[in-house]
Parts: structure tokens; sequence; C-alpha cells
């Protein structure tokens, strides 16, 4: 049952994934992509990361597509129209075997080292646990991703902001 | 073949997917789009060795994937930036053409 709920996933998470990088269409690219996001959260689940998989979707599926969305929006020169102009098919050719020399180098490694897998049962976390976590030995990279967000976001506005002339 | 190398080699494949995508695409959005996808494949190796790796730990992963998402989040905050940025200079967000920077 476990494995029968792992292959779901798996295959919603690569179909999509698949499909959105090969679609013509920038928006049903992009909404492919939150089906993708949506199915790697629902792995997060299924492996018991209940927290992850709930950052996940609030991130991804939610924050991130919107943003996504957003400038493809906003850099559209003709209303309506979202196909893009077809890549040259030697390009395709070259990144689609770039990708599947680099997937089929690291499956044969994954393949071919002894992972021992854990007996012992999954880990449970809860959130207070991943709290007194951040506020206590991790709180140092918590207050430098916070400065990281900020510094990031300030200078985004910066860099897409118009400026008056 | 366990279910450790199985969740392992699903994220090869996404990987190779984001790859894939973000050079094969010219649309600025779309080779973002690829990255975003290679840096959820990192974040599913990280919970698959928590949950399925040799010495579980209580918290690890988890917050590893929590600092990954938001580090991530304000790249792709930057990245649009730079891509709307780059819109209203030429007028297309096609990667061939922004090569003013070109030597």
């Amino acid at each position: 049952m476990i494995n029968f709920a792992f292959a779901l996933i798996a295959f919603l998470l690569l179909a999509s994934a698949a499909t959105a990088m090969a679609l013509r269409n920038i928006i049903h690219s992009a909404l492919l992509l939150v089906v993708s996001w949506f199915s790697l959260a629902m792995f997060y689940l299924w492996a018991g990361a209940e927290f992850a998989a709930f950052a996940q979707v609030l991130i991804y599926a939610g924050a991130i597509s919107m943003v996504v969305l957003f400038a493809v929006l906003l850099t559209q020169r003709t209303l309506g129209d979202f196909t893009l102009a077809p890549e040259s098919r030697r390009r395709a050719l070259a990144a689609v075997l770039a990708g599947a020399a680099v997937a089929a180098a690291m499956a044969y490694a994954v393949l071919n080292s002894s992972l021992a897998v854990a007996s012992t049962p999954a880990p449970t976390v809860t959130v207070r646990e991943i709290g007194e976590q951040l506020m206590g030995p991790q709180a140092a990279a918590l207050l430098v991703v916070g400065a990281i967000l900020t510094v990031a976001l300030v200078g985004a506005v910066v860099i897409a902001a118009q400026e008056k002339k | 073949m366990n279910i450790l190398q199985a969740c392992l080699l699903l994220s090869t494949l996404l990987f190779g997917i984001g790859l894939a995508g973000a050079l094969a695409r010219g649309n600025a959005i779309l080779v973002l789009l690829g990255i975003e996808l290679m840096l959820n494949a990192a974040n599913l190796n990280f919970i698959a060795f928590w949950r399925f790796g040799p010495t579980p730990t209580p918290a690890t992963g988890v917050i590893f994937v929590i600092f990954s998402i938001a580090v991530a989040a304000a790249e792709a905050a930057v990245g649009l930036a730079l891509v709307i940025s780059i819109y209203r200079h030429q007028k297309n967000i096609r990667l061939e053409e922004a090569d003013r920077l070109k030597g």
C-alpha cells in the first residue's frame, strides 16, 4: 500500500514536471509546476515530514507560483498570447541528452552504493520540537536566513522598480 | 533496490528534468522554473535521508529543508525581479538576446 502511494506520487511529480518543461504555453507550464510542487508536498507527507509539506504548500504552491504568474503576465508583449516560439531542435536535443546523461550517472551511483535503510521506526518530529530547535541550537542560522530574506526582497524591489526620469 | 534508493532515483529523475528544461528553453522564466525543480530535487533528498537514512535524527532533515525553501524563495524573488528588469530594457525575455554584457 505504501509502495503504491509512492509510485502514484512519483508518477504525478515526474509527469507534471516533464510536461511543464515541454509545453509551448507558458501559463500552462506554470500551472503544471504548481501540480508538481503539490505532489512534492504529498511526498513529504508520505515520508512523515508534515511541517516541511505545509511549508512547501505555503511557499511554493502559494507564494512562488503567484510571483511566477505575475512575472509571466507582466512580461507579455501581446495581450492574451502566451505561446512561445519553438526552440531550435538541435538545442532541445542537446539539452535532453545532457539531462539524461547527468541523471544516468547519478542513478548509476545510487544503484551501486550500499545504502542501508534504518530498521528503526520513522523519526517523529512535532512542531514544538522544530520550534525549540530553531530557537535554540539553530538560532544563528534562523537569524542569517532572516537577513538573507530581507536583503533579497529589498534588492528585488530595487531591481524591479521603475526609476522616474 | 530498497526504499531509500527509490527515493533517490525519484529525485535524480526530477533533477534531470529540471536540468534539461533549464538548458532547453530560451524563456528566462522557464529557465528559472527549471532551476527551482533542481532545488526541489535536493530537498527531496534531504527528506529521504532523514526518513530512511541509517541513523535518523529527530528534526535535522526537516529544519534543513525549511532553510533551503527559505533561500529558494529569496532566489525566486530576485530572479523574477531580474526578469522584469530585462523585459523593461529589451522588451522580451529571451535569454539569447540578453547578451549586452558579452565580451
